[in-house]
């Protein structure tokens, strides 16, 4: 009897077992990583898991070759992963720009901690959400997913991998050492309510394929290694016959489609929960960890009476801006707690005008409290 | 009476030429020589001058760097 | 008399390699007289001789002028980046084992930013074909010293002489596992057409090492050499001496030694890996 690869039922585990679950579900077969706190344990996960689900583990000699080798196994046909964390990420920051100039699908984990540089290797931090918006040179648009719970590591780590197939472009799922760390709850469901999604795949014969010619949804259908297309890809610039082509032409062109196939489908990849939005005159935004404190707040802060409400960023990248604009526009206050100096504040401010925007940088090891985060609301509201 | 010959042709896409000048120096047999005129790319090719003399050995054809220059082999069955 | 003729050849006028050069990308971006041009054409004369099915090769480069063959082979092709080619094959080969990878890179790009990956690799002995262009220096960012770079050369970033003792790449790879190690030169074409045969049926990793001439840039700055005098100068300076001992294949420009140096069995990654996956499938769904 072959047991299911999905392993279905509930568990009270850590995040990074969820999200190494949640990949295999996904239908990741290949999941390559080099060791590095707080990202390990998903390795351990994947060492262990994937000889089990026919799939492929290894651990390469630095973070570069573990994302290139990820690039060349989804080149492969193969659903790839890997994951790690701030130093690591710096390292794949090159290999990631050549999975979005060739449109590679594939997940990134990033399991935050506090940098610049080795910094503190065990404790949480929220200090690379721009990184990894900006992380490698030249013009583009990213998928980043952050997950605020040990079911949400399950959950939206089928999402990344299914937004990554979906769109061609290497998605991150952004977490931090509190997540990866903590035990909570998981509900895996059965296979069959789980929904995966894999690449479209040429519908014309060799001799008429144009391997970055895209369809109307702005993605070109993606033949891989072995299936007789005989294509070429190139980091360089290239046109939709994927040689090389230095023209500004080509090269708005092509940065121009990069970018857009995300910002058009912002609907179907922007997900965000709202709660006590409805009459909350102030609005905390956040993602992650700090977002679990938030929700705290906001049930203390109605207790005592305070208008408070929550916009928790699932999709982080592309930013939520239509969503942040419209609940700034109504807000009287906006607190934006996070485990950093105070870096997505900045899209909250360019999204917004009208009300007055407070940063809550939190930095170095605890994440906000709900009280710490009520104390600005009091002083602010009074 | 049936005889075999092997006819040899070295064969030249001019258009190709980078006139680097392996396959001239490096042919055993000196077959080839620097052509009068130039190609588009204003280089000289090379032209089989002494075709007679070809071994077949095909290092002309191996060493270019453009693939410019292959030996053609036909086999003549002459019957009397 | 009666004529009865035989094409031993093809009788199109068409270069018999034509069919494994993707469609519309000859002429290449190479200098005249560049022996990647020569490496190309070595490869391909291999291929054809083996009979190979092009539709299972995957030839993936990096940067550098070597970097651009990938374009110019029909076959799935993939240009990496700086020095990357290495671990992007290894994903490919240990997820679609049934393909051929071969991998082709100059030195700076293997031996300088890749080389960490190039060992690491031979260490895994997983089965790529990597063949290394050696022409002793960056030619593409025009002829800057690296890691092959003959100690005193003067270069465009060395303008005093390096003061760098340059890798041996063969003993390099010997060294760190390589099961199929040979080196040549672009003069010895029917040589290389051979090692590159055997390189491509090995069940294991392969490194060939071709000592190129770069005429444009290493010839006409540090040499003072044209394409036929470079040409000439690595005929004259090369001694073959297959099956010596790597550490003794001396590279020098007065003296390159040339050869098959390793041809060993050892167990090969990919079948390692593959193994594992069937065995704890099969204890698994037994469980
Ligand atoms: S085949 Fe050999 S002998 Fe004939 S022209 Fe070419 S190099 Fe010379
Ligand atoms: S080797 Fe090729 S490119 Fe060089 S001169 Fe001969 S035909 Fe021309
Ligand atoms: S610079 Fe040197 S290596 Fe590069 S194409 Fe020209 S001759 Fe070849």
């Amino acid at each position: 009897m072959k047991k299911p690869d999905v392993l279905t039922g509930e568990y009270f585990v850590q995040g990074n077992f969820a999200l190494a679950e949640g990949a295999i579900a996904a239908g990741c077969r290949f999941y390559s990583a080099y060791p590095i706190t707080p990202a390990s344990s998903i390795a351990e996960r994947m060492a262990l898991r994937m000889p089990q689900v026919g799939g492929i583990f290894i651990q390469l000699e630095d973070e570069i070759s573990s994302l290139m080798s990820v690039i060349g196994a989804s080149w492969a046909g193969v659903k790839a992963m890997t994951a790690t964390s701030g130093p690591g990420l710096s390292l794949m920051v090159e290999s990631i720009g050549l999975a979005i100039m060739t449109e590679t699908p594939c997940v990134i984990a990033d399991m935050m901690r506090g940098g610049p540089s080795t910094g503190q290797p065990t404790k949480p931090s929220q200090q690379d959400v721009l990184q990894v918006r900006w992380a490698a040179h030249g013009d583009y648009e990213i998928i980043t997913l952050a997950p605020y719970s040990v079911q949400e590591m399950f959950d939206l780590t089928i999402k990344a991998f299914n937004l990554a197939e979906k769109f061609r472009v290497p998605c991150f799922i952004l977490a931090d050492e509190i997540i990866a760390h903590t035990r909570e709850k998981l509900v895996i469901p059965e296979p069959e309510k789980i929904k995966t999604v894999d690449r479209k795949k040429p519908k014309v014969p060799p001799e008429e394929y144009l391997p970055f010619k895209p369809d109307e949804d702005l993605v070109p259908p993606m033949s891989c290694f072995g299936e007789g297309y005989r294509f070429y890809a190139t980091g360089l610039t290239h046109d939709e016959s994927g040689h090389p082509d230095m023209s500004a032409k080509t090269q708005r062109e092509l940065t121009s489609r990069l970018c857009e196939k995300i910002r058009k489908n912002k609907k179907e990849i922007i997900t965000v929960e709202k709660y006590f939005l409805d009459d909350a005159e102030t609005v905390i935004i956040a993602f992650g960890t700090p977002a679990r404190a938030a929700k705290e707040t906001v049930k203390i802060g109605r207790e005592k009476g305070l208008k408070v409400g929550l916009l928790r960023l699932i999709t982080v990248w592309p930013f939520p801006e239509e969503e942040v604009a419209k609940i700034v526009s109504e807000a009287k206050l906006i607190i934006v707690p996070e485990m950093n100096q105070g870096q997505i504040i900045r899209e909250v401010k360019a999204a917004s005008s009208t009300a007055p925007i407070i940063s809550f940088p939190k930095v170095g090891e605890e994440p906000p409290t709900p009280n710490e985060i009520l104390k600005i609301i009091e002083k602010n509201t009074s | 009476m049936s005889r075999l010959k092997i006819i040899r042709n070295v064969i030249v896409i001019p258009e190709r030429c980078k006139g680097c000048g392996y396959c001239i120096e490096f042919c055993p047999r000196k077959v080839l020589v620097f052509s009068e005129n130039f190609n588009e790319r204003g280089n000289h090719y090379p032209i089989p001058k002494y075709i007679n003399n070809c071994i077949g050995c095909k290092f002309c054809q191996n060493i270019c760097p453009d693939f410019a220059i292959y030996l053609e082999e036909t086999e003549k069955v002459e019957v009397s | 008399m009666k004529e009865s003729i035989k094409h031993l050849t093809n009788h199109e006028r068409k270069h018999p390699l034509d069919s494994y050069l993707r469609k519309g990308m000859i002429p290449h971006i190479w200098c005249p007289g560049c022996g990647n041009g020569v490496i190309l054409n070595c490869f391909l004369q291999a291929l054809k001789e083996l009979h190979f099915n092009l539709d299972n090769l995957v030839v993936v480069s990096g940067i550098g002028c070597m970097g651009r063959i990938s374009g110019y082979i029909n076959a799935d092709a993939f240009h990496t980046t700086h020095g990357r080619a290495i671990p992007f094959a290894l994903g490919v080969k240990l997820a679609k084992p049934e393909l051929k990878v071969v991998v082709f890179g100059g030195d700076g790009d293997l031996l300088a930013i890749g080389a960490n990956h190039l060992i690491q690799a031979a260490r895994r002995n997983i089965e790529l074909t990597v063949i290394l262009s050696n022409n002793f220096n960056y030619g593409m960012t025009g002829g800057q010293c690296g890691p092959t770079t003959p100690l005193n050369a003067v270069t465009t970033t060395s303008p005093y002489g390096n003061v760098e003792h340059p890798f041996n790449a063969v003993y390099l790879a010997a060294g760190s596992g390589a099961t199929y190690v040979a080196r040549w030169t672009a003069y010895h074409v029917r040589n290389l057409v051979d090692s590159i045969k055997k390189a491509l049926l090995k069940k294991g990793f392969s490194f060939i090492e071709v000592i190129s001439p770069c005429p444009e840039i290493y010839g006409r700055h540090t040499k003072h050499m044209n394409a036929v005098e470079m040409m000439k100068w690595l005929k004259q300076a090369s001694i073959i001496q297959n099956k010596i001992d790597p550490i003794k294949a001396e590279i020098t420009q007065n003296i390159i030694v040339v050869g098959e140096f390793v041809d060993k069995e050892k167990p090969e990654y990919t079948d390692l890996i593959w193994g594992k996956i069937g065995k704890v499938e099969r204890t698994y769904h037994k469980e």
